[in-house]
This record gives structure tokens, C-alpha cells and sequence, in this order.
């Protein structure tokens, strides 16, 4: 049986005693909310710890706030994946968000796991996901102990590569986040969380908190429509091998007028493609168009040998699944079979 | 390192079990090595294969991945808690009958996963049952069996029961075939 | 309350029966709960991680980080520093090789000189909890001085030093194997087609859900027990015995309930033997239980094999000659390698008519964890090869598949060009099944572009006709004991692996006694209590188990109707058993309760108790190389599968399969549909995804070769949204020699599913993919290259050139042949020297039977 190492275990009744925690015990300790990234990353003994500090036992960082009282529609960090797809107004307003998260990993695992520590997903590398002993049999890798990155190995960088499907939507929907520490409270993009580097990918310091996802009052409409999709091996349980997330604003004569496009797990953060945007920009959204675009988000992928499936194909399908997602937008018929596994919504 | 302990009060079928654990021991652990619930199986430790989940008030968890002393106060429902006295829950009667346990590995997992699905939903379509139950991985069935079973029971718990048609037991008869 | 299920049964089908016809019968053909079914829902079922003993330690393997080196220091300074840890084994300790056949004792409990590949284990560590046993583990040094490295085939081809084993045929080839069946030239120069294909068939693994774990206990003067999660606790026992060098009878295996097997549990496991040394030396119980990645290291699971198949067609679609060439990526160790080998010509015969055929096939010996048996052993591959073969010859002939297929059916009860002796063939009711339920006819070749439907068909051994150790004894038993209470204890060695063999057996007893499942006892697969039964592998438990079965309630009726008929001056054969009674068939009123039977019994003949036990009848191949395929009977299947493919992506899905299996009889049919869905669905994951993949880095900065993605989230077993309906049909051709007609069901239904699948996607989008698992990436290739005005294929490269050595002549039956090759002068010198090799005085005899393996019976 793969167990845990010893650590010392914290549980947080508020942010700021959590922050003191982190404040005082410096890089050996680690945040935890519901475990389902770290707790296997050390069984497989690639993150280490000394203090876990878990944010589950603060009220506060759960929930849903659907802003109806002219506040922000707000998601508490710690809020369940379930409970994040079960909510009718995030249903109503921000299906495409309601849909990444109904796909991630598996039924038993969104019960557990919270959309904050989607967002905060360590990169993934199938020379990283491994135990110990695998790893010693390539001698490590550079995420981990190692020096080269084997899925590059003349890269000066590391390939891991961004498996978040809330990232690339949230990023897509103009999300933003808050940060806390014991000295700063700040709010940023959440498309700016992220860097392109498989280790670095978090542009976050490790003693701040991630609060809360504020997603912006923009909601699917006829001026908005957002759509995600997703490929991966098997219709459960699989991390995606490529997602892609898709915002358009229309203005009143149903051009587009602005076109977010985010692509998940070609890159070690959620990758934009704005070369979409510019092409679309006061254009229809119709078949003719968005043929023209699809393949702009082929050139901007760059699939590595790091998860699943061929590379080659991962990048036909970046534009594939780039033109399913603006066609379903576009409340066209899909130009192809569904993602092979339907899911309720 | 050196381990720490803890010592928590579980409510564990219906039950308060005082234990003394490893604190980064998962619920997993606490179970079958300090409460003999060995009925709670494991097939990967990393939340890739459903078969050690366990319900953790009424919603269905991957006990590898949840740590015990995060659990004081939850209500905890593992297999040796699914049957009333001596009466099996009807989930547990039909997966017995239609063979849906084959090497009965992954089935603790299923049957509480399937529990939780009929508590929320108590009629739920084929489509609905795969999808709550995906995450829960088989090698023996191929999954079948099991639809079939959750089906059953769900019909008797909604005391509308249909018993299942001949080819659930027999299969399906070719209509013109020689011999 | 009642049984619901007992209640809306329509009647079961007709069969051969040993009970008294006047008598309906209870169990068989009936759908009941299995035996085990109310412990497997409860959780009460004890496998073997859920064994706990007081003062039980925890032991971990230290696994080789190289794939092929030899060892020059192992230290366990830092590991013994680790709080708990109790103490340490490395090879010396346990230098006694072993391996599940007797040409192949190639396995040590830990390496002596040398490591094989990542994975192999190299030392172990003991302590008093499994955490520190992990700790502890993870701080052995262990140095290394690399060696060449062999990843595939071809490498083993080329490199014939360093040799990974001092043994095999030649160089890094483990065994060849070239075998001729009647005159094949004369059968090509018949023919009016002829057709050669190369097709490739990936690794996979068995993926059991539960990992494997033992626990040992010490017992009193020097004896010990061994509980494990092993399909074949028969061959552990041997195995232990000979490495431990104790006596067999100080040694007590016991078989849990297994989370599944599917092969991967067949053989004799170092993590076995390494417990039960430790807890001998502690005194003290020892558990290992593996982790998934340990698992993958396990292995033993499909060999990825490469083959060249032609056939010659005459016009009409019979055929005249077959050859077949295959290559087997054999892995590290032996394992069952030398059966897999023949296994992967065998079976080629016994679904068509074959009137000659030429096979040949080499195992190579790789850096990579040992390849060996999986549901299917070593006949999935050569099926996938005829089966997309078929598919194309139907094409060019212009004779729909289905009945080129209905045109060259093998005989019942025929003899095949490579002597196998067949039983009952319900193939012809098989494929129209599937004809019919799929409505083949109407829509085949006629669906619009995206929808295919695909055919395909196979046959399995109902047991190995032989048993890996060559004797004279019996491949199963079966011990009833019977008393006053009305009780019946049933003893075999049988292993319950989740196929419902326990089922089987009780199912078996108590329709001959006429007494209810539930006045039986089960004691089964303990090798101190339990008489011998082989294991759970080949498809041989129903068969060989469910025969000793009958014979041993048979006899035990005939005893206590004896006594019966005497007290009541009534002819012992007028005795009728049924629900729980005994009773006069000419008079039914009068009865008496099955206890007072017993009691009657009991009286007259004293304490009660019969046995039963089965030996398969001999086969009639007489050639070197004749072991491997015989079998009792066969079973047979046919599937077609609809797909829907997507020729912009290449991604397809499995959209229904219907399967038709060829049973003989149900023993109990809802275990049946079971074992025929779950087949279904292990078959779809081979086409469809499963591979057990590997990973060399670039050789200039590293000598790493290691499993790709040892894990259960990255080896792709399909989920519940995965799997497509599935429609079932048993079909019931009894067959004399199975217990009331029954044939296997256990493996057979995987083989005609990754054909269908191919055969399915070339009738959708008018590619042929050669080769499984079939990725999306490959058919959008193949439909690159046919829109490019090249061949729509995506397939293996060519064939490599092989010498396979000398080729055994052998004339088939057609041709007169006797069984017997014309050009063997090497195989009847050893046949002495193997009578004793059954007894379990284990390591001399196997040492002796070196030379005398399984492939050599006469």
C-alpha cells in the first residue's frame, strides 16, 4: 500500500491563522484543501513536507455567492468541485464553467476536491507523476531533484505542463482571484496567475492564500456564450490531453467582438491563443470564420510527449476541437462527433 | 520523522469508535488497520481507481485521499454498515444475485458510490448511473452486471419493483437460429 | 421471503445430464445467487491484505532502478537506521531458482548476480510497521555495473551477447518453434488466392483490482503457512518447498478469495517466498502487500507479438494452407514463455477447416518485466491475425464474411490438421446469433460512412489437456464428507478468482445429492486440507473441478443409496435425490428427509466419505510440441461489434457488440453472462487502449528503459462511460465430456473482439488498422494515406527475417499421420525419466525434467 511520509498536521481555523502558519514555518510547509493533488504527489514522494497546513476547517473559504445583491458572484476557494457544478446560477450563467469542472477526474474525487486547488494543480509530466524509485530510473528529472527535462532534454526549461480544466476557463471568463498573506491581500487575473514554466508555473508566492474566484458579471447570453471542451482518453477519471475553453462577446449586430480563447494542457499554464480574437474580431461567427481560426490554436499548441496520446494528433486536435467549441457557439451544428463521452451537460 | 498521533472519535456505522492512528495515516488506513473495516478495499492509493471509497456524510470519498483526523464529527458509512441487522440492503441483495460481484474487489467502492447516487436520485437513468459510478474502475464485469443491479435495486427501494427480464439471467434467445 | 429470482425463470434448456431425468433439476442451468455472493456484498470476504495476525511485521521489496546490470554492492547502513526496521534478505539467502514451468527455472526469490530489468527485486527489508518497512526500503543502496540493454525483438535478434539467461535456444532467443502440418506447398499451389498480411498485437496487463499480497505465518517446528492472493496455489507450494528446501508437507499454501486474477496470478511470486523465509527466520507473521506500480513489475500479462500470416483461398472461400509467423517480446523471465509460444500457433485450427498448416514463432528474452499468461494465453494475437484476414480474403473473394466464416467450420469431433482433438462446435449457431441480433445481413457493408459493423470469431481450451508437470495423477480432486447432520464438507484445491468456481463445484454437488447450496461447506484451495487441483488457469476449473465433483457426489449417492435401498428392500437405482429428500421413483409419496438417508448411511457403512478426481483423456498428438493446445472440448464464440468513427479526428466508439458464446452448458447462467461481458470488456480495452508501454531515454545520457506509466490512472482500463451496450447470447452444445455438458467461459469471449473492432472501422471509413490497441492517431493516418491515393492501412513494419531452426514434420490425420513427426529423433530417449516428476518432491525432479518440458508427451 502507497502511504503518506510523516508530517505535522494544522488545521486552520481562520486565513490568518493559516498565513501565520505559513509566514512561520517557511518553504517545509504546504497548503492543503482537499488533497486530492498533494496528497498524491507525496506518496510519490515528489512534493515533501514537514507542517501540512489544511484550509478545511475555515467556513468561510466555501461557498457559493451568486452576487445577487449587486456583489460579485464569488466562489469560495475551498468550495467543492460537486458543489461547484451542482449550483444552478453557475449552471445558468457560466455553463462552460459548470461543464470543465463536471470533468474532472472522477464523481468521488469532485466531492473532494475544491476548485481553488484545481486552479493551484501542480504541472503534470509523465516522467514526474511517478514514485520514487521510477523516478531513480531515470535519474529524476529537472521538476524534481533531477537536472534534465526528459521530455526536452536540451531545454534549459521544464515541460510539465498545465492540467487544470477550471484554469483555462476561468482564465477564458476573465475570472480573477485573491491572494492573502500574513503582509498583502491582493487581486489578480486569474489569467495571470499562471506562468509557462513547468516548475514556476504559479505566479503566487507560497505563503499566500488563495481566498476566493470572483467570476465577472458577464454570463452566457446573447452577448456572451462560452463553451469548453475537452479530449482525453476515457470518458472518467483521465486528466485532459487537451482542453479547450472559449468566451466570445458579440456586439448588437452578432459580430464578435472580442474572442477569448484558452487551450488547457499544451502548456505548462493555460495557453491564450489571441491570434483568434484578432481574426475574429467584428466578424460573424459562422462556419467560414471560424474554419480560418481553427488552426491558429494548432500553431500556437505545442503538445509534448508529457501525458497521453501522440503528440502529432494532440495538435490536430487543438484545431478541431478549437472549431467544435466556436461552432457550438455559434449554435451551429458540431462539425464532428461530440467528444466521445456525452456527458449530462 | 517521527510520526505523530492522534486520537479521534469516529462515527463509523452508526457507531463512536475511539482510535489512536499515525496523524497522516488516511481514513483508508484508520479503517482497516485500527478498526479491522477490512471491507473498505484499495486498488491504487492515489484516487485513480474508486475502489476504496466510503461515504462521509452520505457523499461518496476516496478514503486513500482523505485524511482521518480531518474526519472528527463526520458521519462515516462503509460496507459492514450498508445491511440492517441481518437483512442486506437491497443494493447488496441484487449485486449477490445478478453476479455483478464477480471477484467482489471493487464492490464495497460500487455499492457505496451506488448508495449515494440512490439516496439523491432514486430513479435514475442508465446514463446517470455510468456517469456516477466512472470513477469506479472494474476489470471483472464489464460493468453490465452492475447497471443491471443498481436498476433492480433502485426499483425496490421506489416499491415499484419490475424484476429484471429473462435476459439479465438467461440472455438474450436468438429468434431464428438453427439447432 | 422468496427468492425473486427463483420466482420468474422460464424452464432451462435441455442437456445430458447425470441426475435422474424424472427430476427437474434445482441448480444447473438456473440462475442462482453464487455461494460466495453474500460475502463478497458485506465485505466480509478475507482477502489476503485483509489478513492480520498478532505480531505480524511488514516486509517491501527493494526493486532494481537499472534494467540490466549486475550488482555490486548492496547496503544497508541507512536502511537498518530506520525506526522498526527488524532485518534484511538479499539472494544468497535463497539461491534455488525457480519459475512456473520446469524448463524455465529461471526466477529467484531475490537477484543473485544480477537484475533483469527495473523492477526486479534485489533485496528486502522487514520492520515492524509497513511504513517503516517503505522508509526503510527506500534507503538500500544498491550499486550497479551496467549492461548492454535489450528492449525489443529485434535488439534481442541482433544482440545475442550479453545474454540476459544462460539458457534458450540461442543467444537472447528463449525458444523457437517451427512446426509443419501436411504438405502446405501443395496446399498453396491449390490455392486460386493467396493472401499474407503482417499484423502487430501490443502488451497489456492484467490489472486485477486488488494488488497482490501474502502473508506468512510461522507455524509450530519449522513449518510455515502461506496465504496469497494466487490463482495456483499448487504450483506456489512447489515452488516454495523447492526454494525454502523444506519438505512440501511442512509447507501449507493457502489461495485467498483473489480481486481478480485474469492470469496474472499464475505463477510462483518472489514476494511469496521472501515472507515465508522471513517469518521462518523472525518467527514472527510477515505481510507483503505490493503496490500498483509493483503490480506492473509483476506482470505476466499479454506478449506483444508481431506475425506474418498467409493463407491460400480456394474460390469458394475454403481454404488450403495456412503459415503462420509470430515473434513474442518475451520480457525478463520465462515465466509460462515456452507455452505462450506454441499457444500462439495452437489454437489457429480449431474454428475453420485447416487442411495444412506451417507455424512458427520465437520468444526473445527483453530487459522488461516477464510477459507469460492473460485471459486468452497467447491466442488473442494469432486471432486478431486471422480473424482482420478473414475480413480482407472475404473482400477479394466477394463472399460475404459471415459466410465465408458458416463455409469452412471445423468438424465436430474431428481431429485438426495439428491433431487437436475436438468436442462439440456451436460456432454455426454462434455467428447466426450475431448475424441476426446485429442485422448483419440487412446493414453490413450498407451503413452511411462513419458506421461500420465488423465480425469476427474464436474458440478456446476448456483446460490444458496436460498438466505442466507431466504425471500420471489426477489435474483435479474433490473430497466430500458427509455425516449424521445432514451436512455435506466439499474439499478441492480449486481457487476462486471471482469466475464463480466455487459456485461451480457446490452447484455440482448438490444437484447430484438433490440438497440445497446452502448444506454445503466449501474448503477449497488449501494445500493442506484440500485435495490437488491445478489452479485457476486455462479454463480448466469448471471442466476438471466440476467432473471430480460429479464423480465424488455420484459415488456418495450410489453409498448412501445403497444403504437406503437395503433398508427399505428397494433397488439402489430407484432412488431418487431432490430437494433435500430421498424417495422411491415408483412410489414418490414415500420419501425420507436426506439426513435420515445419511443416517441410514452412516449406520451401514461407517463414517462417510467419497472422492472424485478427473485426468483429462490423452490427446492424439504424439509430436514434440503436442502438450500445448489439446483440451478436453472447446468452447466457441462469435461478436460483431458496431462502431461509429470520425474521420476528421479519427476517434471512434464502440456503439453495440453482440456475442454469441458457445457455453455447452450453463452451470448457472447469470455467471455465465458475466464471464462473457467481462470478457467483452477486457477484449475492448486491448483494441481499444490498454498497452503496457514502454520508455528508453536517449541513449547518450542515460541507459534507462523503464515502464512508461506504471499507474492505474495511466494504464487506460475502460470506465462505465466506456463500455457500449452489450447483447449476450448462450448458446448451449453440450459437450459429454464437460459436468452436465459444460464448456469454458471464461476466456474464449475476450478473442473475437479486437478483430471485430478492426473489421468494424474498415467497414465504417474503409481503413484497415493492423494492429491494437487501435489509436485515433492511427486511423486518421491511414485515412491520410488513402485519401493521399496510397494503401488506407496503418500496420506494423514488414516482418523481421528469422531463422526458426528445423521444422518438425508432421502429417495430419487427412494424410494419414499418426500423430507422430516423421523427422523427430530427438524426443523418445527422455520419456523415462519422467514418472516421479508430479510427486512434490519438487526441486530434484524439476532439475531432472529440465530437458523433458511440457511441449514433450510422448
Amino acid at each position: 500500500m502507497l502511504r503518506l511520509p510523516p508530517f505535522s498536521y494544522r488545521r486552520a481555523e481562520s486565513v490568518e491563522e493559516a498565513a501565520r502558519v505559513l509566514s512561520g514555518e517557511g518553504p517545509s510547509a504546504r497548503l492543503v484543501a482537499g488533497g486530492t493533488d498533494l496528497w498524491p504527489n507525496m506518496k510519490r514522494r515528489h512534493q515533501q513536507a514537514e507542517t501540512v497546513v489544511s484550509l478545511m476547517g475555515i467556513p468561510a473559504l466555501s461557498g457559493i455567492d451568486t452576487g445577487n445583491n449587486g456583489e460579485e458572484f464569488r466562489i469560495g476557494a475551498t468550495t467543492p468541485l460537486s458543489a461547484v457544478t451542482r449550483d444552478q446560477a453557475i449552471r445558468d450563467r457560466f455553463p462552460a464553467l459548470a461543464r470543465a469542472v463536471a470533468s474532472i477526474s472522477s464523481p468521488p474525487l469532485r466531492n473532494m476536491g475544491t476548485l481553488g486547488g484545481n486552479l493551484c494543480l501542480d504541472t503534470r509530466c509523465t516522467y514526474y507523476n511517478q514514485t520514487e524509485g521510477w523516478r531513480r530510473a531515470i535519474d529524476f528529472c529537472m521538476k524534481e531533484a533531477g537536472q534534465i527535462c526528459w521530455v526536452a532534454p536540451s531545454s534549459p526549461k521544464c515541460w510539465a505542463h498545465s492540467a487544470s480544466d477550471s484554469a483555462p476557463i476561468l482564465s477564458a471568463l476573465k475570472a480573477r482571484i485573491r491572494l492573502v498573506s500574513a503582509e498583502e491581500d491582493r487581486s489578480i487575473a486569474v489569467a495571470d496567475l499562471f506562468e509557462n514554466d513547468g516548475i514556476d508555473y504559479l505566479n503566487k508566492r507560497p505563503d499566500e492564500i488563495l481566498t476566493n474566484i470572483y467570476l465577472p458579471r458577464t454570463s452566457d447570453s446573447n452577448h456572451c456564450r462560452s463553451s469548453f471542451w475537452k479530449l482525453r482518453r476515457r470518458g472518467s477519471i483521465d486528466f485532459a490531453v487537451l482542453s479547450v475553453a472559449a468566451v466570445v462577446w458579440f456586439d448588437d449586430h452578432d459580430r464578435v467582438e472580442e474572442a477569448s480563447v484558452y487551450l488547457g494542457s499544451v502548456a505548462s499554464r493555460p495557453l491564450a491563443v489571441p491570434e483568434v480574437s484578432e481574426a475574429l474580431r467584428g466578424q460573424p461567427l459562422n462556419p467560414e470564420s471560424i474554419a480560418t481560426v481553427a488552426d491558429r490554436a494548432r500553431k500556437a499548441a505545442t503538445p509534448m510527449d508529457n501525458t497521453d496520446f501522440n503528440t502529432q494528433w494532440r495538435g490536430v486536435m487543438a484545431a478541431r476541437y478549437t472549431e467544435s467549441a466556436l461552432r457550438e457557439i455559434a449554435g451551429l451544428e458540431p462539425s464532428l462527433q461530440l467528444p466521445r463521452h456525452q456527458m449530462s451537460f | 520523522m517521527k510520526h505523530h498521533w492522534t486520537t479521534t472519535a469516529f462515527e463509523i456505522n452508526d457507531e463512536t469508535i475511539t482510535v489512536s492512528y499515525p496523524t497522516h495515516h488516511t481514513l483508508l488506513e484508520v479503517l482497516r488497520e485500527q478498526c479491522q473495516l477490512t471491507g473498505t478495499k484499495h486498488g491504487c492509493e492515489l484516487g485513480e481507481c474508486g475502489t476504496c471509497a466510503v461515504l462521509v456524510d452520505g457523499e461518496a470519498v476516496l478514503s486513500c485521499l482523505v485524511l482521518a483526523a480531518d474526519l472528527e464529527g463526520r458521519k462515516i458509512e462503509t460496507v459492514e454498515g450498508m445491511q440492517q441487522a441481518n437483512n442486506l440492503h437491497p443494493l447488496q441483495e441484487a449485486f449477490a444475485d445478478l453476479g455483478a460481484a464477480q471477484c467482489g474487489y471493487c464492490t464495497p467502492g460500487i455499492l457505496l458510490t451506488a448508495r449515494a447516487l440512490l439516496d439523491e436520485q432514486p430513479d435514475p437513468s442508465r446514463q446517470e448511473i455510468s456517469e456516477a459510478l466512472s470513477g469506479n474502475l472494474c476489470r471483472c464485469t464489464g460493468y453490465h452486471k452492475i447497471l443491471e443491479a443498481v436498476e433492480w435495486a433502485a426499483s425496490k427501494l421506489r416499491h415499484d419493483e419490475v424484476a429484471p427480464g429473462d435476459e439479465v439471467f438467461y440472455g438474450s434467445k436468438p429468434e431464428n437460429s438453427s439447432g | 421471503m422468496a427468492d425473486p429470482i427463483q420466482e420468474s425463470r422460464p424452464e432451462a434448456p435441455n442437456s445430458e445430464t447425470p441426475t435422474n431425468p424424472a427430476v427437474e433439476r434445482r441448480y444447473i442451468s438456473k440462475p442462482f445467487r453464487r455461494v460466495d455472493g453474500r460475502a463478497k456484498v458485506t465485505g466480509v470476504t478475507r482477502f489476503a491484505d485483509d489478513l492480520q495476525f498478532p505480531r505480524m511485521c511488514y516486509a517491501r521489496l527493494v526493486r532494481s532502478s537499472v534494467p540490466h546490470a549486475m550488482i555490486a554492492n548492496i547496503d544497508f547502513t541507512q536502511a537498518s537506521k530506520v525506526e522498526g526496521f527488524l532485518g534484511s534478505l538479499t539472494g544468497e539467502a535463497l539461491p534455488v531458482p525457480f519459475g512456473i514451468l520446469p524448463v524455465s527455472q529461471d526466477e529467484h526469490a531475490l537477484c543473485i548476480d544480477r537484475v533483469r530489468f527495473v523492477g526486479d527485486a534485489v533485496a528486502a527489508v522487514v520492520a515492524t510497521t509497513d511504513d517503516a518497512a517503505y522508509e526503510s526500503a527506500l534507503e538500500v543502496k544498491v550499486d550497479y555495473e551496467p549492461l548492454t540493454t535489450i528492449a525489443s525483438v529485434e535488439e534481442a535478434l541482433e544482440t545475442p551477447e550479453p545474454r540476459i539467461h544462460d539458457y534458450g535456444d540461442e543467444g537472447n532467443i528463449h525458444k523457437k518453434v517451427s512446426m509443419r502440418f501436411g504438405d502446405v506447398d501443395r496446399g498453396f499451389a491449390e490455392a486460386d488466392l493467396i493472401l499474407e498480411d503482417t499484423v502487430y498485437y501490443s502488451g497489456n496487463t492484467h490489472l486485477p483490482m486488488e494488488q497482490h499480497a501474502v502473508v506468512a505465518v510461522p507455524e509450530d517446528d519449522d513449518r510455515v503457512t502461506i496465504y496469497s492472493s494466487t490463482q495456483t496455489p499448487h504450483y506456489v507450494h512447489r515452488a516454495a518447498a523447492s526454494v525454502l528446501g523444506l519438505e512440501a508437507s511442512r509447507i501449507r499454501v493457502v489461495a485467498c478469495p483473489n480481486g481478480g486474477g485474469f492470469g496474472g496470478k499464475s505463477d510462483p511470486f518472489n514476494h511469496e517466498i521472501v515472507a515465508a523465509k522471513l517469518a521462518l527466520d523472525l518467527g514472527r507473521p510477515v505481510k507483503i502487500s505490493l503496490d500498483r506500480e509493483e503490480v506492473f513489475y509483476c506482470h505476466r500479462g499479454r506478449h506483444p507479438v508481431h506475425m506474418k500470416i498467409r493463407t491460400g483461398f480456394r474460390k469458394d472461400g475454403s481454404m488450403t494452407a495456412q503459415h503462420l509467423q509470430t515473434t513474442l517480446d518475451g520480457g525478463a523471465y520465462g515465466s509460462y514463455g515456452v507455452a505462450s509460444t506454441y499457444y500462439t500457433g495452437a489454437l489457429e485450427t480449431t474454428t475453420y477447416k485447416l487442411p495444412t498448416y506451417h507455424f512458427e514463432g520465437v520468444r526473445c528474452f527483453t530487459n522488461k518485466p516477464p510477459c507469460g499468461p492473460k485471459r486468452g494465453h497467447g491466442t488473442p494475437q494469432p486471432r486478431f491475425a486471422f480473424e482482420t484476414h478473414l475480413d480482407k480474403a472475404a473482400e477479394k473473394l466477394g463472399i460475404d464474411p459471415a459466410d465465408l466464416r458458416l463455409g469452412n467450420l471445423a468438424e465436430p469431433d474431428s481431429i485438426t490438421a495439428n491433431w487437436l482433438q475436438l468436442g462439440t462446435v456451436g460456432l454455426r449457431r454462434c455467428i447466426e446469433a450475431v448475424v441476426e441480433g446485429s442485422g448483419w445481413r440487412e446493414r453490413y457493408g450498407k451503413l452511411p460512412y462513419g458506421r461500420g459493423l465488423g465480425l469476427a470469431c474464436g474458440a478456446y481450451m476448456c483446460g490444458a489437456g496436460l498438466p505442466i508437470y507431466w504425471n500420471h495423477m489426477p489435474q483435479s480432486g474433490v473430497q466430500l464428507k458427509l455425516d449424521r447432520s445432514g451436512g455435506i464438507a466439499l474439499f478441492c484445491g480449486e481457487t476462486e478468482i471471482g469466475q464463480g468456481s466455487d459456485s461451480v463445484i457446490a452447484a455440482i454437488t448438490a444437484e447430484i445429492l438433490g440438497v440445497d447450496l446452502e448444506d454445503i461447506r466449501l474448503c477449497v484451495a488449501d494445500t493442506d486440507l484440500t485435495p490437488v487441483d491445478l489452479g485457476s488457469y486455462s479454463s480448466r476449473v469448471t471442466l476438471m473441478a466440476g467432473n471430480a465433483a460429479v464423480q465424488a457426489a455420484e459415488r456418495a449417492r450410489d453409498l448412501i443409496a445403497k444403504a437406503v435401498g437395503e433398508r427399505f428392500e428397494i433397488p439402489p437405482e430407484r432412488l431418487v435425490f431432490s430437494n433435500r429428500q430421498v424417495f422411491d421413483v415408483e412410489d414418490p409419496d414415500s420419501s425420507i428427509s436426506f439426513q435420515e438417508a445419511m443416517i441410514i448411511a452412516e449406520a451401514r457403512f461407517g463414517t462417510l466419505g467419497t472422492v472424485g478426481s478427473y485426468t483429462p483423456p490423452r490427446s492424439p498428438g504424439r509430436y514434440r510440441g503436442a502438450g500445448v493446445g489439446p483440451s478436453p472440448t472447446y468452447s466457441y464464440t462469435a461478436a460483431v461489434i458496431e462502431v461509429e468513427v470520425d474521420p476528421e479526428t479519427g476517434l471512434y466508439q464502440p456503439i453495440h457488440v453482440w456475442v454469441a458464446h458457445d457455453i455447452g452448458t450453463s452451470i448457472n447462467p447469470v455467471l455465465v453472462l458475466g464471464q462473457v461481458e467481462g470478457s467483452v470488456y477486457m477484449g475492448l480495452g486491448e483494441a481499444m487502449m490498454e498497452e503496457q508501454a514502454f520508455r528508453r531515454l536517449p541513449a547518450h545520457l542515460s541507459n534507462a528503459l523503464v515502464h512508461k506509466m506504471p499507474s492505474i490512472l495511466e494504464y487506460k482500463s475502460p470506465t462505465f462511460l466506456d463500455m457500449p451496450p452489450v447483447t449476450t447470447y448462450l448458446i448451449e452444445e453440450p459437450d459429454p465430456k464437460g459436468p452436465f455438458g459444460a464448456k469454458e467461459v471464461g476466456q474464449g469471449p475476450l478473442l473475437p473482439v479486437p478483430p471485430a473492432l478492426a473489421n468494424a472501422i474498415y467497414d465504417a471509413v474503409g481503413v484497415r488498422i493492423d494492429q491494437v490497441p487501435i489509436e485515433p492517431s492511427m486511423v486518421l493516418k491511414a485515412l491520410a494515406a488513402k485519401a493521399s491515393g496510397e494503401i488506407g492501412r496503418y500496420g506494423p513494419p514488414p516482418f523481421p527475417e528469422i531463422d526458426f531452426g528445423p521444422t518438425l514434420l508432421v502429417p495430419t490425420p487427412e494424410e494419414g499421420g499418426d500423430g507422430t513427426a516423421t523427422n523427430d529423433f530427438s524426443s523418445k530417449k527422455k520419456s523415462k525419466m519422467r514418472g516421479a516428476t508430479g510427486t512434490m518432491s519438487s526441486r530434484k525432479d524439476a532439475l531432472k525434467s529440465k530437458g523433458s518440458s511440457l511441449t514433450t508427451e510422448n
